[in-house]
């Protein structure tokens, strides 16, 4: 389990590399996918599988189909021209201070951190899941749901047909 | 022969079974593609493939060789990598699904107890074997055929597990053992009537078989995601609709008919009897329908099968609570 741990993490990090240094738009968010599927299997390892498969279900098989949808929509091509403006120090020198942070923090973290922990945990089973997440964390799960619906009805209100933003744009054509 | 330990053996033995169900899942897959041309010249009344060997029996040999032997193109337009990668994806992500499955009590690769989980992961994968191969091909009725497989595959997902669900609540496990094992008694085709329909068309719908198979239409896309592939690239997109075909009914079979059960025959017997009924009926859908309009099966997808869907696991919970209040 340990084995399968570091490798599907490191396959985790080097697909992620190959997210930020691609050119091509599509390749970058297939490398994206691969890196989801190798946390997926990080989950898997660590004895918690329900979350795995979740992982691919919603992240790796939905999320990302739509992120694939949009790149090809657009039809980007590589492109290397628009990304120079962004290697300029003065673009990424907050960004990367504050992450150099976060990067200390965790360090500092592991560090301190207890060395015994391993990586065999109890197994924690799709009932356990419904178990702890529909008993103390109920009111969460509710909350969630009544954003989710709000997010629905509100996306389904500005997409349809008859709706006044688009039909002043479009000169009263329904 | 100290290193012939039971645990060695117990090794060997699963080894054993997962081979001989991956590739009695691929032979099937290909002998069905013969299969299925000779019975729509039945019901179509036309002969469909009868002139290589006795009845045509050698049909799926000479189409092997035909395959084999093609010049394996990749278009100069296309992107190399992702165009070699979507076939395999295809092909891959529908053989692993049959892990979960348990054929009889003895037989079956792995016992996962997020069973179903694993089918519905497997199947999410599958949507990026269209959607990479049509856009790699860089052709327009490609990338059409690809954009429409993804809407649809992605309408029908929500409700195929939504779907399932009612058989989960049911058998208390999402492990497929126990699912069958549930089913001793009553097949679940009987309280879960509703979750039966909706998965059967949203199986043939991720399988993207007729009438579901508006991504690749012939009429409108030329053949879709698949018209720049040829040879043993074809070929796997090809035997992976089979095999996804061959997923499906066994799943069907497992999740709502009782699995292997049934009196007097062995087991083994059961699931295939099972099985090849539920084949025919998808070979019989693809000879008697016609192909809807796009829309209709967006629409078909969204206003009807997801609140079926819903309503279903809402009584079938409801119904739970209602019999075994203390559980």
């Amino acid at each position: 389990m340990e084995l399968a741990f570091y490798l599907s993490g490191l396959v985790a990090v080097l697909a992620t590399l190959g997210v930020i240094t691609g050119t091509s738009p599509v390749h970058s968010v297939v490398y994206l996918i691969v890196s989801l599927i190798a946390v997926a299997l990080v989950f898997f390892a660590l004895g918690a599988p329900f979350a795995g498969a979740l992982e691919i279900i919603v992240y790796a098989g939905a999320i990302m189909v739509l992120f694939v949808f949009v790149v090809m929509m657009l039809n980007l091509r590589s492109d290397t021209r628009t990304d120079q403006p962004w290697l300029h120090p003065r673009q990424w020198l907050g960004p990367a201070t504050l992450a150099l942070v976060l990067l200390v923090a965790i360090m500092v973290l592991l560090a301190r951190g207890s060395p015994g922990t391993l990586i065999d945990g109890e197994l924690l089973t799709a009932r356990s899941v419904a178990l702890t997440l529909f008993g103390p964390w109920l009111m969460v799960v509710e909350l969630s749901a009544i954003l989710l619906l709000a997010a629905l009805v509100t996306a389904s209100h500005v997409g349809r047909r008859n709706n006044p933003l688009h039909k002043r744009k479009r000169g009263g054509n329904p | 022969m100290s290193w012939w330990t039971p645990q060695l053996a117990a090794i060997l033995w699963a080894m054993f079974q997962a081979l001989v169900i991956l590739l009695g899942a691929v032979l099937l897959g290909a002998v069905l593609t013969v299969v299925e041309r000779r019975l729509l010249g039945l019901w179509q009344d036309r002969y469909g493939p009868n002139r290589v060997g006795p009845f045509g029996s050698l049909q799926l040999i000479a189409d092997m060789i035909k395959i084999f032997f093609k010049e394996d193109w990749i278009p100069p337009f296309a992107d190399r990598s992702l165009f070699v990668l979507a076939p395999v994806i295809a092909f891959a992500s529908l053989l692993l699904s049959f892990i979960i499955i348990p054929i009889t009590p003895g037989w079956g690769v792995s016992d996962l107890h997020i069973g179903l989980l694993f089918f519905l992961a497997m199947a999410g994968i599958n949507v990026y074997a269209v959607l990479l191969g049509g856009w790699a091909s860089g052709n327009k009725y490609a990338l059409l055929g690809a954009l429409r497989a993804s809407a649809q595959t992605l309408s029908y997902e929500v409700f195929m597990g939504l779907s399932l669900m009612g058989v989960v609540a049911l058998a208390g496990s999402f492990n497929l053992r126990d699912i069958v094992a549930a089913q001793q008694d009553l097949w679940f085709i009987i309280p879960q009537f509703f979750g039966f329909a909706t998965f059967l068309i949203a199986g043939i719908a991720v399988t993207h078989r007729h009438p579901f198979d508006q991504p690749e239409a012939e009429q409108e896309l030329a053949d879709g995601y698949h018209v720049e592939y040829s040879s043993m690239k074809f070929g796997m997109f090809f035997i992976g609709e089979y095999v996804g075909m061959l997923l499906v009914s066994s799943l069907i079979v497992t999740l709502f008919f009782g699995g292997w059960h049934g009196p007097w025959l062995p087991p083994i017997l059961w699931f295939a009897i099972k099985t090849g009924f539920f084949l025919m009926l998808f070979i019989l859908l693809r000879a008697a329908l016609p192909r809807p309009r796009y829309d209709r099966v967006m629409s078909f997808g969204w206003k009807i099968c997801l609140p079926l869907t819903l309503i279903n696991l809402l009584v079938t919970g409801a119904v739970i609570l209602l019999v075994t209040p203390n559980a």
